[in-house]
């Protein structure tokens, strides 16, 4: 019995106590020495506070990737599937008497891997049994609402930990993110933080063998862990070395080990990815070639000089060279964020120093993708940068060359999108140039008319007419041809024509059913009506039970034609129809129903600094200020936007955008870019919008378009990128008069799908009481929701029914009609009363004289 | 009316107008415009606003005969420039509003799709055949109402009818591809096509062709020429026909009949004090408009003077670099001379587009008379 238990602490401490520390013939002295080093490192913190690691640190986590979570499932798969023929196999060789061969291919389960991995993908669903895991939400559908809202989506990490702690440490900006995560980039609220974004450059590492490095190490001079003693290693003149986590042995002389190993890596002896960090406080030298460490690429620098010449550069922009070649030929390399700490990087090449040993490649790309869209973000408040980060994947605008070809449930596409007039280097590394979601709008910083209060804007209805802010909403409806157990499926008819008639001279469907081609599907470029038919289809009667083969009869199907629910007055159209099979092998046809809709009172708009607003006005181009060179805004803003957000990025917008047109010249405005070039400067935009005639602060001479007098102030006007976001009110906007009713309470029903009340809540009701409008609180809470009437008992205060034969109310617990009064109540209220009763609860009414 | 009836009037008021002071004048007639807003910038409407003054403020007929000037600058095919003097801004502006939303021109407002392959969509296709500038005199037609059946004098039917048939090439479809049918339209009418056995109908009912009215005998009717519709692949295919009616820009903005049009009072700069020498030199420098130029006094000096002053945008400069540059030059602009600019979209040339302007002013101006009396 104690030799079991022995066995089995021994086997734990061999196989789940520091798993990675490997013991190999009974030899636990590496884990004894692992088990050391982890104390000393422990009393070291305790009497050093400077020596405690940050569980915070981007170089102390590692992200994980696909493939890690793919193979871990795998492997639980292919064991639990090993497992099982195992105990099938001892089950039948257990049998005394065999008839058959024992054949271990037909134990097998069938699809049991695939299955299990299928299932894993289709819920999100990660349950590893062996390692207690269960994790939920591993897959998401990739967001193709716009092409920056995917891009995002594919950068994104996620935490591991619950939203719901409330600590501030993880969600704080470490500054050990700089490069690697992009600081402007994180959802606002639970997941403020925690949620992440990849940075432009970074890269996240993915595993590498790790035998031949090992033994390179030791090639290279590190003492093996198992010929030294304790006190050999930690002598003060030496290095410990850990590989991967792994003690591998110490070194005499760490800096050079390190450069060795550097230098191999550069000349391409080892993988580009593999770190070596020097940690001189813990005199340690860690190498890392593990998988899901965040590393990015820097150039590499020799006392202070860039290895990149001009040369190297020429041959880029010629293309002779490509990125892979300056990594192959050791001028850039790139340095995890553990390495570099090793390293003393530069921000520029001008700013190097003979100690620096690399040279950063360029500043904004320490910006995400989102974040890198802002022009100017280095001038704006910092959350503006991050509100922007979540709207510009609300934005209308292209999502892919193949946007008209796919077939997305929802697909949001502006008619006119432009290129913004004021780009960044990120706009077009990732190619927001070409599928841009937004227009250049000519926007004048003034107030007008009153509709423009709160962040509203007032748009020129001329502009609209013209095509700005069109947008194309596609929404997808599919049908499926459905195959019944019973050998039948669904068939698709010729739908009736005007003319004809059926067997009662009847034809009552033709009219919603004239957008239908001869096949029963509905045409492309038909226009849809609501409660048109777009697939008249007939479903079999009878789907289950005996197979019978005869052909079925015309009174054999029941119609089962899907009809067009949509708005009253809109006229959308029939964009495309395909036609394909689904998973089940059935006919699946699928309808794209195209809206083009105009902007409207209500739309929401955004420029690129977090400064969203809605059209709050639309106004007549006659009544819409105009500047001496014939110049009239397409929207106005108002002023009241700037003070407290703050975000000068905007205005150096508008200037940049404005010297653009002026000179025919796309401006600049890259995060951190003015030093390099990468951004103008105010002062050159100010001089090119001089030479053009404009005011160098970029404010015009306006005249009212309504009484035609020159305005009292000049008028910050010219170009900004704005952005139609998919929150549009002709999807939200509702009201109603009387309705559907909830079958339980009769109270009205909730939402704007179902054509729900307006809820006069908790707080209303307090205001009402408040202001002593009982009547309308009544009126409100009762008659216009769920009145009933009841009969009531005076004497047991119980709730009677009326009698309509005797027309008289009468209480059933005092089994007369003496004492009933008729009164009003919530239906609600009395369905408490009866539902309290059930359990055994009495309520009684007591009635006064009002 | 006769010349000597204002004068009689004027004398009747029995008021001795004075001359305003110059500065009050010069509040009066100018806007100026300083460094940091403009100032002046409302005209004064009232006519006692100077009675203490004993100035009377009251519009006169005769000084408005008088004053009133119009001067065209410049002209061309589709745009014009002229110099509107004495009027006030709120007269000038009705013309600029008239001219942008009310003056009626003829534009694509219903398209009838009978194949569209190409990638822009129904709408949108319909939307940019809208916005084609028609070259045509709208006067020659009525306005459709609602209950009208589309008939040749209400409406010009064009088609388009297109198709890419060479592999691996896009073809780029211009607006002069709409071929203009002067007979009505060409595509029939499903519906009653078995009923009716005499003359198929059409979506328009037209009597006769177009092209038999004499203004268009000869002079077949056309759209503005290289605008892009749409852009075709190979085997794509766009046959449609659109009818255009008659329509004001207040309804769309495709039946504006002006791409813009707008005015700016005339600029005025004044030297406060002379300027010479380097100074000279400076102010010549700044301006980018080229507003000053250099004078050689007899005595080698030189002096600044403002030889283009019709070229201020107003950008400020030469007064921006601290406040004795601002005191030095005046920027100011004259109330009541506008500088018009007409950009025609080609239905109709800006010299008419101004006349039927004034008469729909006129128009408007006889509705009020007739409403009051």
């Amino acid at each position: 019995m104690s030799a079991g238990k022995e066995g089995r602490a021994l086997s734990i401490l061999r196989d789940v106590f520091l798993a990675n520390v490997r013991v190999i013939k009974n030899n636990f002295r590496p884990k004894c020495i692992y088990v050391a080093v982890m104390l000393r490192r422990m009393m070291e913190a305790i009497l050093n506070k400077d020596a405690m690691d940050d569980k915070d640190y981007v170089g102390n986590k590692r992200l994980e990737l696909s493939g890690q979570l793919i193979s871990l499932l795998f492997e639980d798969l292919f064991k639990t599937m090993i497992s099982e023929v195992q105990k099938q196999a001892d089950n039948v060789l257990s049998k005394r008497s065999r008839s058959s061969q024992l054949d271990l291919s037909m134990l097998l389960v069938k699809d049991s891997i695939t299955l299990g991995l299928e299932r894993a993908l289709s819920t999100g669903n990660w349950d590893v049994k062996r390692f207690r895991m269960h994790r939920k939400g591993m897959t998401q559908v990739l967001q193709r609402l716009s092409f920056i809202a995917t891009l995002g989506h594919v950068t994104r990490i996620l935490p591991q930990f619950e939203k719901s702690r409330k600590v501030s440490g993880p969600r704080a900006l470490q500054p050990s993110q700089w490069g690697m995560l992009c600081p402007c980039d994180t959802p606002e609220g639970e997941a403020c933080g925690l949620v992440k974004n990849l940075a432009l450059m970074t890269h996240v590492t993915t595993d590498q063998e790790e035998g031949p490095l090992i033994s390179l190490c030791y090639c290279l001079g590190v003492e093996d862990l198992e010929l030294l003693s304790g006190e050999e290693l930690h002598t003060p003149n030496s290095f410990l070395i850990i590989f991967n986590g792994l003690i591998l042995g110490k070194h005499r002389r760490p800096q050079r080990f390190a450069s060795t190993m550097r230098k191999l890596r550069r000349i391409g002896r080892i993988g580009e990815f593999v770190s070596v960090f020097v940690n001189e406080k813990q005199r340690c030298v860690y190498i890392a070639s593990d998988g899901g460490r965040v590393c990015r690429p820097l150039v590499i620098a020799d006392k202070g000089i860039s290895r990149i010449k001009e040369h190297h550069m020429k041959g880029l922009l010629d293309g002779a060279r490509t990125f892979d070649d300056f990594l192959r030929e050791g001028l850039v390399e790139y340095l995890d964020v553990n390495e570099e700490n090793n390293a003393l990087i530069a921000l520029y090449e001008q700013d190097a120093t003979p100690e620096t040993t690399h040279i950063e490649i360029e500043p904004f790309t320490i910006l995400g993708v989102c974040a890198g869209l802002i022009p100017f973000p280095h001038h704006n408040q910092s959350p503006r940068n991050t509100y922007q980060c979540a709207m510009g994947k609300q934005a209308m605008g292209n999502i892919a060359y193949n946007q008209l070809l796919r077939m997305d449930t929802l697909l949001y596409l502006l008619v006119y999108p432009q290129r913004p007039l004021l780009t960044t280097r990120t706009i077009e590394l990732v190619g927001y140039d070409k599928l841009g979601a937004g227009q250049n709008a000519t926007v004048a910083v003034m107030s007008y008319s009153g509709y423009d209060i709160e962040d509203a804007i007032v748009m020129n209805k001329s502009s609209l007419d013209r095509g700005f802010g069109r947008c194309i909403v596609m929404k997808k409806h599919s049908a499926v041809n459905q195959k019944y157990e019973n050998g039948t499926s669904d068939r698709i008819l010729r739908p009736p024509r005007k003319d004809d008639r059926n067997k009662k001279g009847e034809n009552p469907d033709w009219e919603r059913m004239q957008i239908l081609d001869n096949d029963g599907i509905a045409a492309p470029g038909e226009i849809i009506r609501p409660n048109d038919v777009y697939i008249n289809k007939e479903s079999p009667i009878m789907t289950k039970g005996s197979l019978k083969m005869v052909a079925l009869k015309d009174s054999d199907y029941k119609p089962s034609r899907q009809t067009y629910k949509g708005a009253e007055g809109e006229s959308c159209v029939v964009d495309r129809v395909t036609l394909c099979s689904d998973k089940n092998n059935n006919l699946s046809i699928k309808f794209m129903i195209r809206h083009t809709r105009r902007p409207e009172v209500g739309d929401k708009f955004s420029s690129r600094h977090g400064q969203k607003g809605v059209c709050g006005t639309i106004v007549q181009q006659e009544d819409f200020p105009f500047s001496e060179r014939g110049i009239c805004p397409d929207l106005i803003m108002n002023p009241h936007g700037f003070p407290s957000r703050m975000t000068v990025g905007k205005m150096i917008e508008l200037l940049g955008g404005k010297a653009g047109v002026s000179c025919g010249r796309f401006h600049y405005g890259s995060a951190f870019g003015e030093p390099s070039g990468h951004a103008d400067r105010v002062e050159a935009i100010s001089e090119t919008l001089v030479k053009h005639g404009f005011s160098y602060n970029g404010k015009d001479f306006l005249y009212s378009g309504i009484t035609g007098c020159p305005l009292q102030a000049y008028i910050f006007m010219g170009p900004i990128y704005y952005q139609k976001l998919k929150h549009m009110v002709l999807d939200k906007m509702h009201a109603r008069g009387s309705g559907p009713r909830v079958m339980l309470t009769r109270q009205p029903t909730e939402g704007r799908a179902r054509n729900g009340g307006l809820r006069v809540g908790e707080m209303e009701r307090d205001c009402l009481i408040a202001y002593g409008a009982s009547m309308l609180i009544y009126e409100r809470l009762m008659l216009s929701s769920d009145p009933f009437e009841v009969q009531v008992c005076r004497a047991c205060g119980l709730l009677g029914y009326y009698n309509y034969k005797l027309k008289t109310g009468i209480c059933s617990s005092c089994k007369n009609g003496d004492n009933i009064s008729t009164m009003k109540l919530p239906y609600a209220c009395k369905l408490l009363i009866q539902e309290l009763q059930s359990m055994n609860i009495v309520p009684r009414l007591r009635l006064a004289d009002s | 009316m006769s010349d000597s009836e204002p004068e009689a009037m004027a004398e009747a008021d029995g008021v001795p107008s004075t001359k305003l002071p110059p500065h009050l004048e010069l509040r009066r007639t100018r806007v100026l415009c300083k460094v940091d807003a403009p100032d002046n910038t409302d005209t004064i409407q009232y006519s006692g606003a100077y009675a203490s003054l004993g100035h009377e403020n009251s519009l006169r007929f005769a000084d408005f005969c008088k004053d009133f000037r119009v001067d065209i600058t410049r002209i061309s095919d589709d745009d014009m420039e002229l110099d509107m003097v004495g009027v006030d801004p709120s007269i000038a502006n009705a013309f600029r509003r008239i001219l942008l939303a009310e003056l009626p021109t003829m534009a694509i407002e219903k398209v009838l799709i009978a194949n569209n392959t190409s990638v822009v969509q129904d709408e949108v296709l319909a939307h940019r055949l809208g916005l084609i500038p028609i070259k045509v005199d709208p006067r020659l037609f009525d306005y459709l109402s609602e209950n009208d059946t589309p008939n040749e004098k209400n409406t010009i039917v064009f088609k388009l009818h297109v198709r890419c048939e060479e592999r691996g090439q896009r073809l780029t479809v211009k607006s002069n591809e709409l071929m203009w049918l002067p007979k009505g339209s060409e595509f029939l009418k499903t519906s009653e096509s078995l009923t009716s056995t005499s003359k198929p109908e059409t979506y328009t009912s037209f009597t006769c062709s177009q092209d038999s009215m004499p203004e268009f005998a000869g002079n077949p009717i056309r759209v503005y020429p290289d605008i892009i519709i749409s852009k075709l692949g190979f085997g794509q295919e766009i046959e449609l026909e659109a009818h255009a009616v008659k329509g004001v820009g207040k309804t769309h903005a495709k039946w504006s009949p002006v791409a813009t049009c707008w005015y700016r009072m005339l600029p005025e700069v004044e030297l406060m004090e002379e300027i010479e020498g380097e100074k000279a030199d400076v102010l010549k420098q700044k301006c980018p408009a080229k507003v000053f130029e250099i004078e050689d006094l007899a005595d080698g000096r030189k002096r600044a003077t403002v030889a283009r002053p019709r070229a201020c945008t107003l950008c400020r400069e030469c007064i921006r670099d601290g406040e004795d540059w601002e005191k030095r030059i005046s920027l100011r602009r004259v109330k009541n001379h506008f500088i018009f600019t007409i950009e025609s979209t080609g239905a109709l040339p800006p010299e008419v587009l101004f006349t039927e302007a004034v008469k729909i002013l006129e128009d408007k101006c006889e509705r009020v008379i007739s409403d009051l009396s």
